[in-house]
């Protein structure tokens, strides 16, 4: 039986020594009538059984698809390090650190963490973190209410229509108002975000780069929020960071985004990581669990889990957040990943894939009927116009071999001919000349 | 002292190792404004690979782990971790898949294991529990309850109901009331008998036509089967209130009885718990909810069918979901290693699991209860709550013990709740202790509570051997210092 | 009421009058059940309350309490000195670690005890 260590000599003497002469006693309080001989389920499987099965399964799926698919999550090369660090068994089967004397390890990690997050992204607290950047931006939503008292938000199409997805869902039932914002030409429509900023609204939430891998500089944006008293959240792309202007620097009060491409695989959706840092005078209202450090009684440095009545586990129903497990090991392998980058790498890492993403933009622009959209600049993502509707070149790009980008009709009525595609350090010029070749072979 | 990653930076020092662009693509010209790059490099470290390996080989070493440490902690099932569970969850044809391909047209096509794996993985735990559909989208336990809750009021909303409250017991984790509260429900709390269970007629009057619904574990926090959960579910389905199960506690009754018998409407499931996947030093789990038939129309789109020709596709088109809990389909890595683990089990695996974490559980009851004061005096399941009020007398709190188990190299019990019992230590073993580790905890506990008579004071310093000893908790939250 | 008169409530507040001016507080009890306090989510200034509303958030690295107002009534001052120092309150939780004030404030007896009365309810409990 596997993982029971129990023998039946272990099994009597314990019987004996709780005084009953069978296990079934034990189970006396199930009323008979709900009880039952066992579950209609198969027999257990052997190791090697079970291994068999599920690899066979995973090769039912179609994963050497050359990659131009991004859309919020892309295909970064995960370092080696990470995944040998992540997976230290010291690190994945601990629990939470309740007890901060056995939990160093994890503690001082979401520490430098927290640290690595403010950091890239030059804000002065971050969370230990959420489950992924939807229901980050969501919590975002909430913690903007909390500070304003107001119910109104203004959002921006040009944020992630899965993002908004979830910002819907969640808040049916409850008074909030979301105003959207279309784009105008992929890009945040000013005027109209300014006339209707007022002293209801709560915040206004923008996304860096943003779904159509538009990048702009909001300062201008949230500076007009300010002077309504409403606050700004931003969603931004954390890889992307390496080069542009960060939310710190453009007066933003509360940043998420998805940690993925910090070392993550992309794993048919998770786990993922949901990041979140604001300003210190907001920290009392920042839902998720914080690393603080403090010291013991022989002055040496440790951490520890902290202001936690903000958490549900004290606050109960007036808690910040109903959060308790979060993504821990997930911002172990993002802060390993951002580690091995460096100050120098992370630089570089995003400059790569700037110029990977320019240099296939020159050769798609090449292609007779695709106009490579150029209303703003755009980091490694960006959309092109095609002749005819997206979504059926992307299935004939599949039968050739690519994940050619993501259909904008899907999100946005309107957009059907338009394609996203983005480039990472991955993709090298041969397969770039090669998607290039294809498309040009299917249009 | 440790000094943190930021501290052992060297200017210069570098272990990235990118690829470099050809002369073509370097040739290209970036056509960002300059407006809109940051000011600053990110004041990331500078260091070596090896540095980073040493940094977090050494820091990993300073933890506690299922995998070289007890941690007997009531209603966190911390089991052993399958390492098989491991591998399967690294293999590539899994992990490298990207979440919108089945968004693209005929994108489904390329992701039929990865949709059978959600598909069996929810028929599993529908037979496992006792229910009719599932959902795998919530990211772990507590986001399984607000999903859970959110059903009961998309269900209640399209049947015209005016429900307001939510029934909680006082033992109740504090994820309950607060993922009640987020779904928009005030809650009222009942409190808990003498016998460890729902005071009945305290429940009766609280049971009215505005309750939406019951939230219940079962066992409940004190390890204790709800005697009376029959009743409750009829006293609310009388009045159209759903029952709601926090399977925190699942472990005792795998193969023994189904939530779903029991009357229960709604399940959530913690895969970190139950089905062995590893806690992650808090994180990432899964909290898989399951409905009764009538609640299927409410679940979070998408949904994974299974066709006539025995493919997979996810459906968008309900009107009546809740909408997106999560941007896909859920924690599929953490998913997909509770999947492995279901197998390995399969049905006979199931009934040793609840047989053996109850056996232990009663065991560890037995020995401990002349020197601790047992909660409520009856057999436990699979964890015991003991209250350390007689340690107390000579000035030894539940914390006390906690930390004197840590200087003996053992986790502490859960000790901040249930919040019903005062200096609460809860303790569970899980099947997968073996007797011997079992007599090393009870063995500390009773030398524990010999010394909480005979040398209280000692107490104050422990841990002596951990990394470091009690942290001051009250600077850590007035200096706010969240980052070097 | 008379002047200069010190009651208690169910929840462990303190209600001291002088004139047409209350000062609230939590008890000595409390400030023990709580532990070192680390921060009051002190009220603005022109808040007006009734009787039981929430007025305020006393928080320890354990727990967060809710503080009610004893009285109805607006908040004509708080004790500044507790952004820095809250740990004033373990400190003199019925003297120095004072919580805000209300000017005006209804005064009405009926669930208010005097210090005798609230001992009396402390041994109870």
């Amino acid at each position: 039986m596997p993982y029971i260590p129990t023998t039946e000599r272990d099994r009597t003497a314990m019987l004996q020594a709780i005084g009953v002469t069978d296990v079934a006693a034990l189970f006396a309080d199930v009323p008979a009538s709900v009880r039952i001989s066992g579950l209609n389920l198969p027999p257990g499987r052997s190791e090697v059984e079970v291994y068999e099965y599920l690899n066979q399964m995973s090769h039912r799926n179609t994963h050497d698809l050359i990659g131009f698919l991004g859309g919020g999550y892309y295909d970064h090369f995960i370092p080696a390090c990470v995944d040998a660090l992540a997976s230290r068994s010291e690190f994945y089967t601990a629990y939470t650190p309740y007890q901060p004397e056995a939990s160093q390890g994890t503690l001082q990690a979401i520490f430098e963490y927290q640290t690595a997050i403010c950091r890239i992204t030059d804000m002065e607290v971050a969370n230990a973190s959420l489950y992924d950047g939807g229901t980050a931006l969501y919590e975002a939503a909430m913690m903007a209410i909390r500070l304003t008292g107001r119910r109104k938000i203004l959002l921006d199409s040009g944020v992630n229509p899965i993002y908004r997805n979830i910002l819907y869902s969640y808040t049916r039932n409850l008074s909030v108002d979301f105003v959207e914002i279309p784009a105008i030409h992929g890009q945040s429509d000013r005027e109209r975000i300014t006339a209707a900023l007022d002293d209801k609204t709560a915040a206004i939430i923008l996304q860096n780069p943003n779904f159509f891998g538009a990048v702009d500089d909001f300062a201008d944006v949230i500076e007009a929020a300010h002077q309504q008293g409403c606050l700004s959240v931003m969603s931004v792309y954390p890889v992307s960071l390496g080069l542009l202007k960060t939310p710190g620097q453009m007066g933003a009060d509360i940043v998420t985004g998805e940690g993925q491409s910090l070392g993550l695989p992309l794993s048919f959706g998770g786990p993922y990581l949901g990041f979140m840092a604001t300003r210190m005078a907001h920290v009392r209202k920042m839902p998720g669990r914080l690393a603080g450090a403090t010291r013991d009684a022989n002055g040496r440095r440790g951490f520890v889990l902290t202001l936690q009545a903000r958490e549900q586990h004290i606050r109960r129903e007036k808690a910040m957040s109903n959060i308790c497990s979060n993504e821990a090991l997930c911002a172990l392998r993002a802060l390993i990943y951002l580690s091995w980058l460096g100050k120098g790498g992370f630089k570089d890492l995003a400059h790569i894939c700037a110029q990977k993403a320019e240099y296939a933009k020159t050769r798609l622009s090449a292609i007779p009927g695709v106009e490579v959209k150029k209303s703003a600049p755009t980091f490694n993502e960006f959309t092109i116009e095609l002749p005819c509707d997206a979504s059926d070149v992307v299935s004939r790009m599949i039968d050739r071999g690519f994940a050619a980008g993501f259909p904008l009709g899907r999100y946005y009525k309107g957009m059907e001919n338009y394609l996203l595609v983005a480039v990472t350090e991955k993709r090298t010029r041969e397969q770039i000349g090669l998607f290039a070749e294809a498309l040009e072979g299917v249009l | 002292m440790s000094l943190l990653i930021y501290e052992k930076s060297a200017p210069g020092r570098r272990a990235a190792n990118l690829p470099r662009l050809t002369p073509v693509e370097a040739a290209v010209k970036v056509r960002i404004p300059a407006k809109y790059f940051r000011e600053k490099e990110a004041e990331l470290p500078e260091l070596s690979e090896l540095d980073v390996v040493r940094h977090f080989t050494r820091l990993s070493l300073k933890n506690f782990s299922i995998d070289a440490n007890m941690y007997p902690l009531g209603s966190c099932t911390m089991k052993y971790n399958p390492k098989i569970c491991e591998r399967v969850a690294s293999l590539e044809g899994f992990s490298s898949l990207h979440p919108l391909l089945p968004q693209l047209r005929g994108g489904g096509m390329l992701t039929q294991g990865a949709l059978e794996v959600l598909h069996e993985t929810e028929r599993w735990l529908g037979e496992i529990v006792g229910m009719d559909a599932f959902t795998l989208q919530p990211m772990a336990g507590s986001h399984g309850e607000l999903t859970g809750m959110m059903l009961v009021a998309a269900y209640h909303h399209d049947r015209g109901n005016r429900k307001t409250k939510v029934i909680i017991p006082d033992s109740a984790h504090g994820t309950n009331p607060s993922s009640a509260a987020i779904a928009g429900y005030s809650v009222v709390t009942i409190p808990t008998n003498a016998e460890g269970g729902v005071d009945l007629a305290k429940y009766e009057a609280a049971m009215d036509g505005e309750v939406a619904a019951v939230m219940l574990t079962c066992p409940n926090t004190l390890g204790l089967f709800e005697r009376d959960i029959l009743k409750i579910a009829e006293l609310a389905h009388q009045r159209d209130a759903l029952l709601y199960y926090d399977g925190a506690n699942l472990n005792a009754l795998l193969g023994q009885c189904r939530p779903g018998d029991l009357g229960f409407d709604v399940v959530h499931v913690n895969l970190h718990k139950t089905f062995a996947t590893p806690h992650g030093g808090g994180g990432p789990g899964a909290g898989p909810v399951g409905v009764k038939a009538r609640l299927i129309p409410y679940l979070p789109t998408s949904i994974v069918v299974k066709r006539e020709d025995g493919s997979y596709a996810l459906e968008y088109d309900r009107p009546k979901s809740i909408g997106y809990i999560s941007s896909f389909y859920g924690n599929f890595a953490i998913i997909l290693r509770a999947y492995a683990y279901m197998l390995l089990l399969g049905r006979e695996g199931m009934r040793r699991v609840s047989e053996n974490a109850v056996l232990n559980a009663n065991y560890i009851q037995a020995r401990l209860k002349a020197r601790y004061a047992l909660a409520v005096d009856r057999a436990c399941m699979h964890e015991c709550v003991f209250s350390a009020s007689r340690q107390v007398e000579h000035g030894v709190h539940a914390l006390d013990v906690a930390k004197a188990l840590l200087e003996r190299g053992l986790h502490a019990p859960t000790i901040y709740f249930p919040m019903v019992v005062k200096e609460a230590l809860m303790i569970e073993p899980t099947e997968t202790e073996s007797k011997e580790q079992m007599d090393e905890l009870i063995d500390a506990m009773l030398e524990i509570a010999e010394a909480a008579e005979r040398d209280p004071a000692k107490f104050q310093a422990l841990p002596q051997n951990t990394t470091v000893g009690r942290l001051d908790e009250v600077k850590a939250a007035r200096d706010m210092c969240f980052k070097a | 009421m008379g002047a200069n008169n010190v009651y208690f409530t169910k929840d462990h507040e303190w209600l001291s009058v002088e004139g047409d001016e209350a000062t609230v507080g939590i008890t000595e009890h409390a400030q023990q059940a709580l532990g070192d306090i680390t921060f009051v989510d002190l009220p603005k200034v022109g808040k007006v309350v009734n009787a039981h509303d929430p007025l305020l958030v006393v928080e320890s690295v354990k727990a967060a309490s809710d503080v009610f107002a004893p009285v109805a009534g607006t908040v004509s001052a708080v004790n500044e000195k507790l952004t820095a120092s809250p740990e004033l309150i373990n400190q003199a939780a019925q003297t120095a670690g004072w919580l805000c004030k209300l000017k005006p404030f209804t005064p009405a007896v009926n669930e208010l005890m005097t210090a005798e009365q609230y001992e009396a309810f402390l041994q109870e409990n």
